[in-house]
């Protein structure tokens, strides 16, 4: 049955739940695209064969517009839905991405996910004044300056703006500046400790 | 915290939303159907090679069974060419179980997508069509209560009992309660200031990678 591999992408991302991008199938979209033009192919003989006089043809004519149309709708779905969990991953990792999710990008989508960020960024110079608004900053209302963190993960050195550094070791405990870690704890690699 | 990914939803009634993967999925459930005339080099297209024996041309008369896409993309009042019949979960025996009890339905395995299917089956201008509407709508109204009722009481519990028996758009409601009574539940808490880890780095955590130091 034709536009059951177009389907098919469609399932699998339907399958993975909350966001997670799962690899890029260059393969199956290569062979959808195929069968779109195979389809369109034997769609065109068959419209001047219905043209010479065969009317019972129209019905089969159209039948084959309509998995065209099938199969342009999923691939288009396919490709969207996957860039709206790409700009999530923006949002969520900030701007520099696991190698491991890189992979699972096309080299158009990375392509696309570079441009997003130099316009995010552009729009986050322009607005706020002089040095510009981090959007993706205090999305909790902060309480405080300052808060209690927990190193989950081995990080290294970093640095907070008095210019000390601290070693972010594993299970280590810090009072640090909230704005300063916030994207760690989105990350992961600290948790918030409420006390 | 606040989710960035937010997928297309579906469409509402009897539009499609394009977009919507939710949709496209549910389109591609199956309809019974019939061929209204002969139709030429069509079966092989349709997977019933060689049903009817007589080449690759599938003969009048013959049982089809279609996806809602197809059906829709098909189908036209003027000149007809393949009748669309209603799936037996719409029709009159099933429409009386459901205004009996529609609570004991296990509306997932009768397909997931019951009413998003039969608004769409709205399309295909049936004589039954006001009954399907009514006994959708009455169905939904009967069960909405116990839906409400479970996901906003339901907490730090195994709710897969509770959605199993739930059709996609009614676990999208569950969804949407369970979320809400845990947002309240942890502000009670005094948890909603906390800074969380981002739930899709938790999702890809959980899969494979970022555990480079265990």
């Amino acid at each position: 049955m034709a536009g059951e591999r177009a389907v098919g992408l469609v399932r699998e991302l339907q399958r993975a739940a909350g966001g997670h991008l799962p690899p890029f199938r260059a393969e199956e979209l290569r062979q959808a695209l195929e069968e779109m033009r195979a389809l369109y192919e034997r769609n065109q003989a068959d419209v001047s064969e219905a043209k010479a006089g065969r009317t019972d043809l129209i019905f089969l004519i159209r039948f084959r517009h309509c998995c065209l149309l099938r199969n342009q709708r999923c691939i288009v779905a396919y490709l969207y839905d996957r860039l709206l969990r790409i700009r999530a991953l923006r949002w969520e990792y900030g701007s520099i991405l696991p190698n491991a999710i890189q992979f699972h990008m096309s080299a158009e989508e990375v392509e696309w996910f570079n441009r997003y960020k130099k316009s995010l960024a552009t729009y986050m110079r322009s607005v706020g004044g002089e040095e510009g608004l981090d959007l993706t900053q205090d999305i909790k209302p902060p309480k405080s300056l300052y808060i209690e963190v927990r190193c989950l993960k081995d990080y290294g050195e970093f640095e907070i703006e008095d210019g000390t550094t601290v070693l972010l070791k594993k299970n280590s405990q810090h009072f640090l500046p909230r704005w300063k870690c916030e994207q760690l704890i989105r990350q992961g690699v600290l948790e918030h400790i409420l006390s | 915290m606040s989710e960035a990914y937010f997928p297309v939803g579906p469409g509402l009634g009897p539009e499609e939303n394009f977009l919507s993967l939710d949709d496209i999925l549910m389109s591609q459930e199956k309809l019974p159907g019939r061929a209204e005339s002969s139709l030429p080099r069509l079966a092989f297209a349709l997977g019933q090679g060689a049903a009817g024996g007589s080449g690759d041309s599938i003969p009048e008369g013959s049982k089809l069974e279609i996806p809602m896409w197809l059906a829709k993309g098909l189908h036209d009042s003027k000149r007809r060419i393949i009748s669309v019949e209603l799936p037996k979960i719409y029709k009159e025996a099933w429409r009386t179980v459901f205004s009996a009890d529609a609570n004991v339905v296990d509306l997932h395995k009768m397909g997931p997508y019951y009413y998003s299917f039969g608004s769409q089956l709205l399309n295909f201008d049936n004589p039954e069509n006001p009954e399907i509407a009514q006994t959708i709508l009455q169905t939904f109204i009967s069960r909405f209560r116990r839906i409400m009722d479970s996901s906003q009481n339901a907490y730090n519990e195994d709710t897969s009992m509770l959605v199993a028996r739930l059709d996609e758009l009614e676990r999208a409601l569950f969804r949407a309660g369970q979320k809400g009574l845990n947002d309240f539940q942890c502000w009670e808490k005094g948890q909603a200031s906390q800074i969380t880890v981002s739930s899709l780095v938790q999702n890809y955590g959980k899969r494979k990678f970022t555990d480079m130091d265990s």
